[in-house]
Formats: structure tokens, sequence, C-alpha cells
């Protein structure tokens, strides 16, 4: 079980009753979550308040009108499938598809530490997906970071993530000279870290990450769609259309 | 004082849901029209306790059941309960919907949240819905005013903590709290477990 490192952690813990409900406006509740990742305990603690919230709503179970079901087994005809099971099994099931979530840690001797969290629902169950760029088994991979069934949508996460130095020391290996000691955290003077999604070479903006005073924790801009990775880069403040530096580091997502 | 009384209401829907929606996850449609018996009436009930009106309610909880099926292959059992995937997705939706909505016009009922304390929809005719409501209620009985007013507004009126606070001119810290104590002693009260 991890400890709450966190200076907020504490105080964070306290809001599983208000996630749990969907009781958290929807900063607090992105910063809820990333705590969650972090947190065994609160997670479960959101399990099981949001399966008791679940009892609250079965408490007030109406009766539907019949033509409800006439409506919507007619429009389930004509309404395709998120993702067939069968996807689940092939090379793309691990990619990401949800919105994501990349955090890149820039503590002294970690080399560059980045995590994906991921939609829950593609990765294969029971085996959990491997973290972004470690080679298998140098990255450890905690899954269900994200809580109960979350909200059902994309933001729900599935939670695949490389610790620090194992992480930074595998990646190293297999890609010499790509990771580097971000330092204390803050990008140079003038400017910022910006995250790129991987198009098969062509680097695409991911958005920036200049809030490292609070958080090294930012959410990927974009949709992954066919992106084979991610990257770092030191850019000009505000960021730049393309990557203007080597990178610091590049991920590549699972594929299998 | 811990009350922990498992009537079958709720959980019993558990492992034949779970099975149901696996096999809409594979597109059959037959399974899904018996997820829709299953789980409509909680989801339209929900949705209707949070936005009110009945025929946006109706609108929504349509939404959500197709979402159910758009997104069965997404429900992973291993999280949490079938019920509690989908009424997740009912309340969000039902949320999200009503804080849009009330965004601009600042919840002008604001203060009729106050006066009402949910339904318990009485035209529920199923005798496991009728157990679990009166399970519920009682377990609710158990909760301080403080916990069971934030609780209640939070859930069945979709409001933020924020909103619960200034609603009740609590503190934020308290409110937080509230929330979470009030919901472990239900969580005991039910038997609740993840």
């Amino acid at each position: 079980m991890n400890r709450v490192d966190r200076r907020s952690g504490a105080e964070l813990h306290t809001l599983t009753g208000a996630y749990a409900l969907h009781a958290l406006p929807d900063a607090e509740r992105g910063e809820f979550e990333r705590h969650l990742g972090d947190c065994e305990a609160c997670a479960m603690e959101v399990r099981e308040l949001s399966e008791t919230a679940t009892r609250l709503g079965l408490a007030v179970s109406a009766a539907p009108p019949r033509e409800l079901r006439d409506r919507v087994l007619r429009e389930i005809t004509t309404v395709r499938q998120e993702s067939p099971s069968h996807s689940r099994r092939s090379r793309s099931a691990l990619r990401p598809t949800g919105p994501q979530l990349a955090e890149v840690r820039t503590r002294r001797g970690c080399g560059c530490r980045c995590r994906v969290r991921r939609d829950r629902g593609v990765a294969e169950p029971g085996r959990p997906g491997r973290t972004a760029g470690g080679a298998p088994g140098t990255a450890a991979e905690r899954a269900g970071g994200a809580g109960p069934h979350g909200p059902g949508r994309e933001d729900e996460v599935r939670h695949a993530e490389g610790r620090g130095e194992g992480h930074g020391r595998g990646f190293a290996e297999r890609e010499p000279g790509r990771v580097r000691d971000l330092g204390d955290g803050a990008a140079p003077s003038g400017k910022v870290y910006q995250l790129w999604f991987d198009d098969g070479g062509t680097m695409r903006s991911a958005g920036l990450m200049n809030r490292a005073a609070t958080s090294n924790t930012v959410l990927l801009d974009g949709p992954v769609d066919g992106a084979s990775g991610i990257g770092v880069t030191v850019e000009p403040a505000g960021g730049s259309a393309q990557p203007t530096s080597a990178p610091l580091a590049l991920l590549t997502f699972p594929t299998a | 004082m811990k009350v922990a009384v498992q009537i079958s209401g709720a959980p019993s829907a558990g492992p034949d849901l779970q099975e149901l929606l696996e096999l809409v996850a594979r597109g059959d449609q037959d399974a899904f029209a018996r997820v829709y018996e299953a789980v409509c009436g909680p989801v339209l009930g929900l949705v209707r306790s949070v936005l009110r009106d009945p025929a946006q309610s109706e609108e929504v909880a349509q939404e959500v059941l197709v979402e159910v099926w758009r997104t069965a292959p997404r429900f992973q059992a291993s999280r949490g309960s079938a019920m509690n995937w989908v009424l997740t997705l009912a309340h969000h939706r039902a949320v999200d919907r009503v804080r849009s909505v009330e965004a601009t016009t600042a919840r002008e009922h604001r203060a009729a949240l106050l006066d009402r304390t949910p339904e318990f929809d009485e035209v529920t005719e199923q005798v496991e819905s009728r157990l679990e409501r009166e399970q519920v209620r009682r377990c609710l009985r158990t909760l301080s005013e403080l916990q069971r007013q934030s609780v209640t507004l939070a859930y069945y009126r979709g409001l933020t903590y924020r909103e619960v606070a200034e609603l009740l001119a609590v503190p934020l810290g308290t409110i937080k709290t509230r929330l979470r104590d009030g919901l472990i002693r239900l969580r005991d009260c039910l038997g609740v477990s993840a």
C-alpha cells in the first residue's frame, strides 16, 4: 500500500465521498483522480462508497413507460458498439484510446518518468498493460488506480505506469542518450516542456507542461489516434508547432 | 449503531446482470433487452431525482441506456458491480445535464432544493425495489442530519460539494468530511463491500 507522501494527500483523501457522489467540480475531480493513482486505499474506499451510492440510486427506482423500452430497443439496432470485445485481444487493444494523462517526473536522479493513463476498457482483463516505453520487467504496472467505475466515460482510466528509476533505466538502456535528468523539475528560464504525440515519426503537439510549480502531471491534449508514443522536448515559452530540440524522452505506447 | 442487513435487493442482480452485460458487449441484443429490464427503473428514477423534469428525464434515461449498449465492451467486473457501472453512467449524465443547464441560471430553484427530500418514488411496484428502498431509508436515518442532507443533496440533486456547503451555510471542509463519513456509515449499515 502506498503511503501518500504528497503534501495535499491527507486533504485529498477526504474527497473520496464527494468523488463517489460525483460532487467534485471538474478541476478538482481531475486532481483527485490523479491522486487515486497513487493511493490504493483511496481507490478501494472510492469503490466501496460508489457501490454505496448505487444503493441510493436503486432506492429511487421508478416505473418506466413502455414506450421508452420500444424507443431504446429500436435505437440500439442503429448504434454501433464502441469496441467489439474481440479487439481486447488485438494488438491495438492496449493502445490508449481515452484522454491521456502523462506524468513526467523530473526528480533528480530519476531520469524521466512518464506514465500514461488510459481508458480502462481497452486493456485485456487479467493482463496488465505494459508501461509505455518500458521493457517488460522494468516497468512496475499498477492497475486499478482510478477508483470505481468512475464516470463510465472516456476519462475513466486504466492506469499503467512506469516507476521512477526502474522505468528510466529500462528506457535508457534501450534508447541510450534519450533520457536525461531534467534536474529539479523547472524548465530552463523562458522555456517550457512540451509533450508530443509521435505519429510515426511526425510529432504532433500534446500540450505544454508549464505548471511545474504545482503539478508535474498534465493531460495530453488531443486524441491519441494512431500515435505510437509520446515525446518530451524543451521549447521556447508558449511552445512550438514542431519540436525545435532533441527529445528529452521518447516513450512508445505498448503494442502487445 | 451498525446494523448490516442483507436483503436480496440490489446485489441479487449482480452476477446475472454482469453476465448479461458481457453478452451485450458481444452485440447480443436479446441480452440487452434483459439488461434493460433490470436497469431501466433505477436509471430513470435516479435521472429523474436529479433532473426533476419528467420529459427531460426520459430523454436522458434513453441516452444512458443507449450508452450502456454502446459502451458495454468497456465494462469490467473487476472494477465494480454491473449496476454500479450503469448507475454511475446515469448519475454522471444527469448531473452533467443539470449543471450545464443551470450554470447560467444559477440554480434558481436552489431554495426549493431544501424543501424537498428525495421522493422515493412510490410508483414502483416491484417488491425488490420496495425492500431496497426501505433498507436505504432506514440506513439514512442512522446518519446525522448534516450527513444525510449533504449526501442526499449531492447525490439525489446533483449538487457539487461546494454548492451543498453554500446551500447549508456550512464550511467546505465540513461538507467534504460529512459526505465521506456519511457514506461510510451508509456503507456499513447497508453491508456494502467493493
